[in-house]
């Protein structure tokens, strides 16, 4: 089902974060969102997942608005994962990844099929291992790598991330981009805010950069990504090369 | 340390609170061993029955409500360190019920007090939602607390300052220490439902209490809906620290050390902390309860003088050990 946005304002605390913002999300696919600090890449993203209500516009999924969606029917087609979020208390990992089946629970907790679901997205996030670790005692990696299964446990059709890979080292970064590039290619959609211009390029199939609450640019990353667009949203000159494994974006310095 | 089932765990507890339960219906003063039970001419029947029962079970209720509105109230503030008595919900209870004190006559019964307790109780915890808002960090939930305290001391002050007369500031000064002494059935009858009510709203938050493991945003990405969560929360701890309040006067730290003597048992998952929470508290208290009947004293130790007096320093130290985590 397609996620679209549609022509959101949200203004928040008297300053206007979004400014009559909209975008179709088509499932299949990895959209990178980007931008600068401050651009509106959170508050987007906690309006797709219904987090947040715009003062005006909706968010829609397939034909019906978000809003008009129950919150439980909501969250177990998209699953949120927010940019380091404090975990309160020290559980463990499949504790942890369980609350991902929160939506689907009936009166008895998890039954069965939460159990193989939990120990399906603890081995696709590679956190089988440590399964029994409290998170409390983990690296920022690994915590990272948890947050991932937690999304995964309930087979979202979206899975809406911000910054999922800023916490990874190279490797399990590389990792984490197959296993969302996976959810792609089998049919879910993705979308995640990035800083990382040149893993944005790299990993997603669609680029949009966000500039002040506005699209400024929005395509394959080759279109969106380009050193007019990069000046206009960061104030930087930007050097765009053909890489070994893609695009590889070199900042050079301010613009102007 | 090892995690225990939850079912096994909240049975274990349950078989302590019955073997105590019959001690405490033995013990204080006058021994009254088991063979003084079934006779009804022997005046140890008459404490046993009319006076240790309804005590004992007057000091379950209070510890179950008191341990179960504090696990409820640290897994919704993300805070080991909230309790009714932390966060200045029993002082507003106590606030409530001193004040049916101006009511005259009306405030005799039972249940004008017990109306006052669960207002003020209320009122309590809506003003702590208000106070910490959203963005609730463990400071603003702890400052909201001393708030909450100060004005309802500063309240209790006034009415007794200006209290009608002074056989009547004696009685709620010697009430408000917190005490289980000479309770009667009518007391039993008038707290316990809301007691028991109040507890099974609080049992109903545990999924909510969970998902919000994740932070307020994270729940409500995981379809929980945190308004209703509230306003559970809300009722179920006006009913049962209101009502505890309302019978016994303000017994503190239960709520704070039931949870986080259990916490690690479970697995620090707060859902599941919810029942063992309820049990424990109510083993607490009837220890405490025992022990204050027990001690050699010319008139029994208050039980709340004597719960502040081993919580004090409980607290202080599990302030020393969160020091790292809080700064």
């Amino acid at each position: 089902m397609r996620l679209s946005a549609i022509d959101l304002h949200l203004t928040l605390g008297g300053a206007a974060i979004l400014k009559g913002l909209s975008l179709d999300f088509e499932p299949g696919a990895v959209t990178a969102i980007v931008g600068p600090n401050g651009a509106g890449k959170s508050s987007l993203m906690s309006c797709l997942a219904g987090l947040r209500t715009p003062d005006r516009g909706e968010v829609r999924l397939g034909d019906v608005p978000l809003a008009r969606r129950a919150a439980r029917a909501r969250a177990r087609r998209i699953a949120l994962m927010e940019q380091s979020p404090q975990i309160a208390w020290a559980v463990d990992v499949k504790t942890l990844v369980g609350l991902g089946r929160t939506p689907f629970l009936g009166a008895r907790g998890l039954a069965a099929e939460d159990h193989a679901a939990v120990a399906r997205a603890m081995d696709r996030a590679d956190v089988a291992r440590f399964a029994d670790r409290p998170v409390t005692h983990l690296s920022g990696g690994e915590r990272a790598r948890v947050l991932i299964a937690r999304a995964l446990a309930g087979d979202p059709q979206w899975l809406l991330a911000d910054e999922p890979l800023a916490e990874l080292d190279p490797g399990h970064q590389l990792d984490a981009a197959v296993l969302l590039r996976g959810l792609a290619m089998a049919g879910k959609g993705v979308v995640v805010t990035l800083h990382d211009l040149t893993l944005a390029a790299r990993l997603a199939d669609r680029v949009v950069v966000l500039a002040g609450g506005a699209v400024i640019a929005d395509g394959p990353p080759r279109t969106a990504l380009t050193p007019a667009v990069l000046a206009q949203a960061y104030g930087v000159e930007a050097r765009l090369s053909e890489g070994r494994g893609g695009l590889l974006i070199d900042v050079t310095g301010r613009h102007g | 340390m090892r995690r225990v089932p939850t079912v096994t765990l909240v049975a274990g507890l349950i078989l302590l609170v019955l073997v105590l339960g019959m001690i405490s219906l033995m013990a204080g003063r006058v021994w009254a061993p088991f063979s003084a039970w079934s006779d009804r001419t022997d005046p140890r029947w008459a404490i046993v029955f009319l006076l240790r029962l309804p005590r004992t079970i007057l000091a379950l209720a209070v510890g179950a409500a008191l341990g179960l509105s504090g696990a409820a109230m640290q897994g919704y503030t993300r805070n080991p360190l909230a309790d009714p008595g932390v966060l200045g919900v029993s002082a507003m209870a106590a606030l409530g019920a001193v004040l049916t004190l101006y009511l005259g006559s009306a405030a005799s019964q039972t249940w004008v007090i017990a109306g006052g307790a669960m207002g003020g109780a209320f009122i309590g915890v809506l003003l702590l939602m208000a106070l910490s808002g959203a963005a609730s960090s463990t400071v603003t939930f702890v400052l909201a607390g001393v708030i909450l305290n100060t004005m309802a001391a500063a309240g209790v002050s006034l009415a007794l300052s200006l209290a009608p007369n002074p056989w009547a500031v004696n009685e709620i000064v010697n009430w408000l220490m917190g005490s289980l002494a000479d309770r009667r059935a009518e007391d039993v009858t008038m707290a316990l439902p809301l007691i028991v009510i109040g507890c099974g709203l609080l049992l109903l938050t545990g999924r909510a209490l969970d998902a919000l493991t994740l932070g307020e945003s994270g729940a409500k990405s995981l379809g929980v809906d945190l308004a209703a969560t509230r306003w559970l929360l809300a009722a179920g701890v006006a009913l049962t620290a209101g009502a505890s309040v309302a019978v016994t006067g303000v017994i503190g730290f239960v709520g704070l050390v039931t949870p986080h003597l259990l916490r690690p048992l479970v697995g620090a998952r707060p859902g599941a902390l919810l029942a063992p929470s309820a049990v424990g508290g109510a083993v607490i208290v009837l220890i405490a309860d025992i022990l204050v009947r027990l001690t050699p004293a010319a008139s029994e130790v208050k039980l709340g003088v004597a719960m502040a007096v081993v919580g004090g320093p409980f607290f202080f130290i599990l302030l020393l050990s969160r020091r790292r985590s809080l700064a």
